[in-house]
């Protein structure tokens, strides 16, 4: 193959595109290849190597697994952390709370932004383009001022409490913070634009005709909408409370802000681990079973969502 | 349409854009409170503004997670668009797969894991090569990097997937090397994508908290930090006057983008009218 080595003839552009036809397509996939590898694939295996140290008073906090001796290397395992996770129900009851709280938290959210929606889908184009802008709004500002929000209504000397005393329906101030209830305000409140979004693209663009069809047919609006609209719609369903249970059930803010001490939930523990307790082999096993149990299994549900969905068109 | 239905519809989206925005607006009206507590409207002021622009270290803060911001959404952008191209154009190589992985990954991913295990990344590469040394601005910078060129790529493919190869095979054909073409005629093309996937990078590291926490070190506390370091004791009013003034900002850029999109689809679509006529 003579045209594989360079003659002297050529000029430095005309090698570099050589080069670049050459090597571009390695080079296009190589950086964020390399990138992504270093920065978030590496760290993993790291996490999962820490989750087998001991914790340590010393800089930085945890015992080495590897010790060079003179015959070679020795690996020291401790499978204590995760024997610890097992044996305190702490971690077992927080993983169960985030499940059931994110689960609620989404179906809550589905009730009212359903009919948003569709109330939306079925406004004028005018208003249509208005309402939608008005649902994105918040998604753009900050999520921790809208938490914020919700403490100054919330709180024991917060607007509700005053107005309720104001009026005399209550002599005692009511306790709404750092409750679970305040917890659920605070997902459904942040994640509400998420379900409102893939509900709206759903039901704009289903075919009106069909529900006519079935009220035409004597079927009632109530039934029309159990057996055309809703089964239509379950993409939208289906994407919306995804995009709401997969940030809500690892958060940590909102129960931070708004949850009690006991409002227990996994984002928290591990955060709590790492900085009040500064245990971060702990806070590394924590974070291993939250990537089996949690992370795992929603990444599976979507790799066979995203297969029905091929399969289908 | 039976009235009972439409009753039904408009008192949902009455109810929910109230819940949407009535939070929102108290929080704006009682940054103008003079009193220090929330619930007791003590007459108008813009004192809370004036101390907000007096503190110092929110003012610093501000000022370390706007160039953060810019950074890392920058970075995000050159590394998440090739990511996006390689997604939707080379068809299949080595490592497809475990490519793919990474990308939506981090999309799923809570936070709090996030920055544990890029601190543990950035303390065990500072024991063993001597790099970084010390956390603070730019170990934030590769970690916001790091989750936005996830969302960058994931934007870049779907505007690329939607789109018509043909003008692309054209040039093909025609012998345009494949660096021309991507310059040439599919940048120009995904730029509003692009613009998308920078302006959702900038809000996403403007607002996280989590990540940054993990991986900051001293002198390089962010907005976010700060302002959960001093709600967490209760409402403030400086917190309220920053709310109001990020919440403006951003409705104003948000009715500006509007404004803009809603002006280049009235021309396109006078344009394919003229052309049709």
């Amino acid at each position: 193959m003579t045209s594989d080595t360079p003659e002297k003839s050529l000029s430095l552009k005309q090698r570099f595109d050589r080069w670049m036809i050459k090597h571009g397509r390695v080079l296009v996939i190589g950086i964020p290849y390399v990138w992504l590898f270093l920065f978030f694939l590496v760290p993993f295996l790291i996490v999962l190597k820490i989750s087998f140290a001991m914790a340590e008073y010393a800089q930085p906090p945890y015992s080495s697994l590897f010790d060079w001796i003179e015959e070679g290397v020795t690996v020291t395992l401790n499978f204590g952390n995760y024997l610890f996770l097992l044996s305190d129900n702490l971690y077992a009851t927080a993983y169960l709370n985030s499940i059931r709280i994110a689960a609620i938290s989404t179906v809550i959210t589905l009730l009212i932004g359903y009919p948003m929606a569709y109330g939306i889908a079925r406004a004028r184009g005018s208003v249509r383009s208005i309402l939608l802008m008005l649902v994105i709004l918040p998604f753009w500002t900050s999520f921790l001022i809208r938490v914020y929000a919700w403490i100054g209504i919330l709180d024991r000397e917060g607007l509700i409490n005053a107005f309720l005393l104001w009026t005399g329906i209550i002599t005692e101030p009511l306790i709404m913070r750092q409750t679970e209830g305040a917890v659920f305000v605070g997902i459904v409140y942040t994640y509400l634009p998420f379900m409102i979004l893939p509900l709206y693209s759903t039901l704009e663009k289903m075919d009106v005709s069909l529900i006519e069809a079935a009220l035409d047919l004597g079927c009632k609006p109530w039934k029309a909408f159990l057996k055309v609209t809703l089964p239509l719609s379950m993409p939208g369903v289906l994407a919306g409370s995804l995009l709401v249970f997969i940030p809500s059930v690892g958060e940590f803010v909102i129960p931070e802000l708004l949850g009690g001490p006991n409002t227990l939930m996994i984002g928290r523990t591990l955060w709590n681990e790492f900085f009040a307790n500064r245990d971060w082999p702990i806070a590394s096993a924590v974070a291993i079973a939250m990537l089996v149990f949690l992370v795992v299994p929603i990444m599976w549900f979507q790799h066979i969502q995203t297969k029905q969905e091929e399969r289908q068109s | 349409m039976s009235g009972k239905r439409s009753t039904f519809l408009l008192s949902a989206l009455v109810f929910g854009f109230a819940f949407l925005y009535v939070p929102i607006l108290l929080v704006m009206i009682y940054s103008f409170n003079e009193g220090k507590l929330v619930t007791v409207w003590t007459g108008f002021s813009t004192k809370w503004y004036v101390s907000l622009f007096s503190n110092d270290g929110m003012i610093d803060a501000a000022w370390n997670s706007l160039r953060i911001g810019v950074m890392s959404a920058t970075l995000a952008l050159a590394l998440g668009t090739p990511a996006g191209l390689v997604m939707s154009r080379f068809g299949r190589f080595k490592g497809r797969t475990l490519f793919s992985g990474m990308i939506a990954a981090p999309l799923v991913m809570p936070e709090v894991i996030t920055g544990l295990s890029l601190l543990l990344l950035f303390v065990t590469l500072e024991q063993m090569v001597g790099w970084p040394a010390g956390r603070g601005i730019s170990t934030i910078t590769i970690a916001h990097t790091t989750f936005c060129a996830a969302y960058v790529a994931v934007v870049v493919q779907s505007r690329l997937s939607g789109m018509d190869t043909s003008v692309e095979e054209a040039a093909m054909d025609l012998g345009a090397k494949p660096a021309k073409i991507f310059f040439v005629i599919t940048l120009p093309m995904i730029l509003p994508a692009l613009l998308a996937g920078w302006l959702l990078s900038f809000t996403l590291s403007l607002d996280d908290l989590v990540i940054a926490s993990f991986v900051a070190g001293p002198g390089s506390t962010t907005l976010p930090m700060k302002v959960f370091s001093s709600v967490r004791l209760g409402v403030s009013p400086e917190i309220n006057a920053l709310a109001t003034l990020i919440i403006l900002a951003v409705s104003a850029m948000i009715l500006i983008s509007s404004l803009l999109i809603l002006r280049s689809e009235r021309n396109r679509s006078r344009a394919s009218s003229t052309e049709e006529a």
